[in-house]
C-alpha cells in the first residue's frame, strides 16, 4: 500500500505539500480502500440500496475515522504498545456508539435501516487499519489528511453504487431530510399499463458486487499501474 | 524523563484513565440524547399500531392520527381485568396512561404473568367495527422482536399485523418486518385453545385457517414469531371471555 510512509519529517512541512496532497488523493483512486484494498466491502453491499442510506453511512465512516485518527494520533507517544489495538478498538468502538445515539436520536428511520451497520462501522477494516498503519505512526495533521482521503475514498464508491442501484431498482433517488423523489412517470409503469418495470435484483446484495465490479474494471482499465499480470 | 510505555503500572493506569474518560463520555452522551429518542420511540410505537390496522402513517403525522383511529387504551392484569383506561391524546409523562407501559422491558424482566399489566388498543375500522390491537414480545434469532397483532371485533379473526425486530439477519429473519410477511396473518383465526397460532416451516395445508408459513431461512425468527402471539393471546383470552360473557348476559 503506497500510503504507508510513516517517515518522521524533520522539518515543519506545509499541510498542502506534495507529499500531504497525494495522502488525500491516493485513496480516492490509487490505493481506494474499496476498490483496490477491497476493505469495508461489508457495508458497502448492504446498505446501498438507497442513496440516503449511503450519505448517511459515509458521513459516520469519514466522522469515525477523522475523530479516531486525531485522537490515536495524538495519543500516539502514550499508548503502551503492548495494549495499542485495545485502545484503538475501544476509541472506535465508543465514537460508533455516538454515532449511533445521535442517529437513533436525529435520524430515526435511517438509523433503523442502518440497524446492525452502523455498529458494524467497529470492525470496519479501513478504520483500525487507517489507525494502525498511519495515525499511531503520524502528526495529527497529516493523519486528519489521510482519514478524510480513505473516508471520502470510501464515501464517493458507496454513493455511485448506491446511485446506479436505487435508479434501476427504485426508480427514485433518496437525500436525507427530503425522503424518497420518484423522478419516473407513474404511467411508464406495467402495474398502470406501461412498458417499463424496476429491475427488482438491483435491490439485492448481489448487485452492489457486481456494480463494485464494474467499478473496479472501469478504474483498472484507465489506469495501468493497477493492471496485474 | 521519557515514559516507559512497556511498564506494567504504566498500561494498567493508562487503561483506567482510558475507560474512565470513554465511560463519562458515552454516559453524557446517552443520557442527553434520551429524550429525543424517548419520542422518537413513541412516534415509532404508533405507526407501528396503525401499521397493524392498515393504517399507513408517518412519524411526523403519528401524533396526530394515532387518537382518530385508537379510541380507546386499556390495561388489564393477568386475570384479565381491566386496571386503567384512557383515550385521546397520548401524554408521555402519564405512567397511569396504558400506552406508556412498557411491554419490551417487562418481557425482558422475566416477572412471572401475575405481576404485569398488560396494553390493549381498541381502534375503530373504517367500517365502525372495533378492531382490537394487541402488543407481542418475544425472542428470536440474535434478539428481540415485537409487534401488534390486530383481532377483529369477534376476538377471533386476525385483522391485521405488523412485526419488527432489532438485531435479526437481513434477508432472513429480518424480513417478519416486511408487509409480504405480515400481510398473511390477515384473515387467519385464532384457535379455542393453546397452541391459538403457528408459524409453519414447510408443509403448511392451503386450507389451515390457524397458522401461516415461516420465512425459509428465518426458523428461529419466525418460530419466535408464533411463541409470542401464542403466549400473548393466552393471556388476553381471559379478557375476551369476560367480554364475552358479560354481552352473553
Amino acid at each position: 500500500m503506497s500510503t504507508d510512509n510513516s517517515v518522521a519529517t524533520p522539518k515543519r512541512e506545509s499541510l498542502f505539500s506534495k507529499k500531504n496532497r497525494k495522502l488525500l488523493k491516493d485513496p480516492l483512486s490509487d490505493s481506494n480502500p474499496i476498490t483496490i484494498q477491497v476493505l469495508g466491502i461489508c457495508s458497502a453491499l448492504a446498505i446501498t440500496v438507497q442513496l440516503q442510506q449511503a450519505v448517511i453511512m459515509s458521513l459516520s465512516v469519514l466522522f469515525v475515522m477523522i475523530s479516531g485518527n486525531v485522537i490515536v494520533s495524538l495519543l500516539r507517544n502514550l499508548i503502551p504498545d503492548r495494549i495499542r489495538i485495545i485502545v484503538q478498538l475501544v476509541i472506535v468502538a465508543s465514537l460508533v456508539i455516538i454515532v449511533d445515539e445521535v442517529l437513533k436520536a436525529y435520524q430515526p428511520d435511517i438509523s433503523e435501516k442502518l440497524s446492525v451497520f452502523v455498529g458494524l462501522i467497529i470492525t470496519n477494516c479501513i478504520i483500525m487499519g487507517r489507525l494502525e498503519a498511519f495515525a499511531l505512526a503520524n502528526k495529527p495533521g497529516p493523519s486528519v489528511l489521510d482519514a478524510i482521503g480513505n473516508g471520502m475514498g470510501y464515501a464517493w464508491v458507496l454513493l455511485v453504487v448506491s446511485i446506479v442501484r436505487e435508479i434501476f431498482g427504485s426508480g427514485a433517488i433518496s437525500l436525507p431530510g427530503m425522503g424518497q423523489v420518484k423522478f419516473l412517470p407513474q404511467d411508464w409503469f406495467v402495474s398502470s399499463g406501461g412498458f417499463y418495470e424496476n429491475n427488482n435484483l438491483m435491490i439485492l446484495p448481489p448487485m452492489a458486487l457486481v456494480v463494485v465490479g464494474i467499478i473496479i474494471w472501469i478504474q483498472r482499465s484507465r489506469n495501468e499501474a493497477l493492471i496485474e499480470d | 524523563m521519557a515514559i516507559n510505555k512497556n511498564n506494567t503500572g504504566y498500561t494498567f493506569l493508562f487503561s483506567i484513565i482510558m475507560v474512565l474518560i470513554v465511560g463519562t463520555a458515552l454516559a453524557y452522551t446517552s443520557l442527553s440524547l434520551k429524550p429525543l429518542q424517548k419520542k422518537n420511540a413513541a412516534d415509532k410505537k404508533m405507526v407501528d399500531i396503525l401499521g397493524a390496522i392498515g393504517v399507513t402513517t408517518t412519524r411526523e403525522n403519528a401524533k396526530t392520527d394515532f387518537p382518530i383511529y385508537v379510541k380507546e387504551r386499556l390495561s388489564i392484569d393477568s386475570e384479565g381485568t381491566v386496571l386503567n383506561n384512557s383515550s385521546g391524546n397520548v401524554d408521555p409523562a402519564d405512567s397511569s396512561d396504558p400506552f406508556n407501559l412498557d411491554v419490551k422491558k417487562d418481557y425482558r424482566s422475566k416477572k412471572p404473568a401475575s405481576e404485569l399489566s398488560f396494553p390493549l388498543y381498541i381502534c375503530e375500522s373504517d367500517l365502525g367495527d372495533k378492531v382490537y390491537v394487541i402488543p407481542v414480545v418475544g425472542s428470536g434469532l440474535w434478539g428481540p422482536i415485537w409487534g401488534f397483532v390486530a383481532l377483529e371485533s369477534d376476538m377471533n379473526t386476525i385483522y391485521g399485523a405488523k412485526f419488527d425486530h432489532k438485531t435479526e439477519t437481513p434477508g432472513l429473519g429480518a424480513e417478519i418486518k416486511d408487509n409480504e410477511f405480515s400481510d398473511k396473518f390477515k384473515g387467519q383465526k385464532l384457535r379455542e385453545a393453546s397452541p391459538y397460532f403457528t408459524i409453519i416451516k414447510g408443509g403448511r395445508k392451503i386450507e389451515d385457517m390457524h397458522s401461516v408459513d415461516g420465512i425459509t431461512g428465518g426458523t428461529i425468527t419466525s418460530v419466535g414469531v408464533g411463541e409470542m402471539i401464542d403466549r400473548t393471546i393466552s393471556i388476553y383470552q381471559r379478557y375476551f371471555m369476560s367480554l364475552t360473557n358479560s354481552s352473553a348476559n
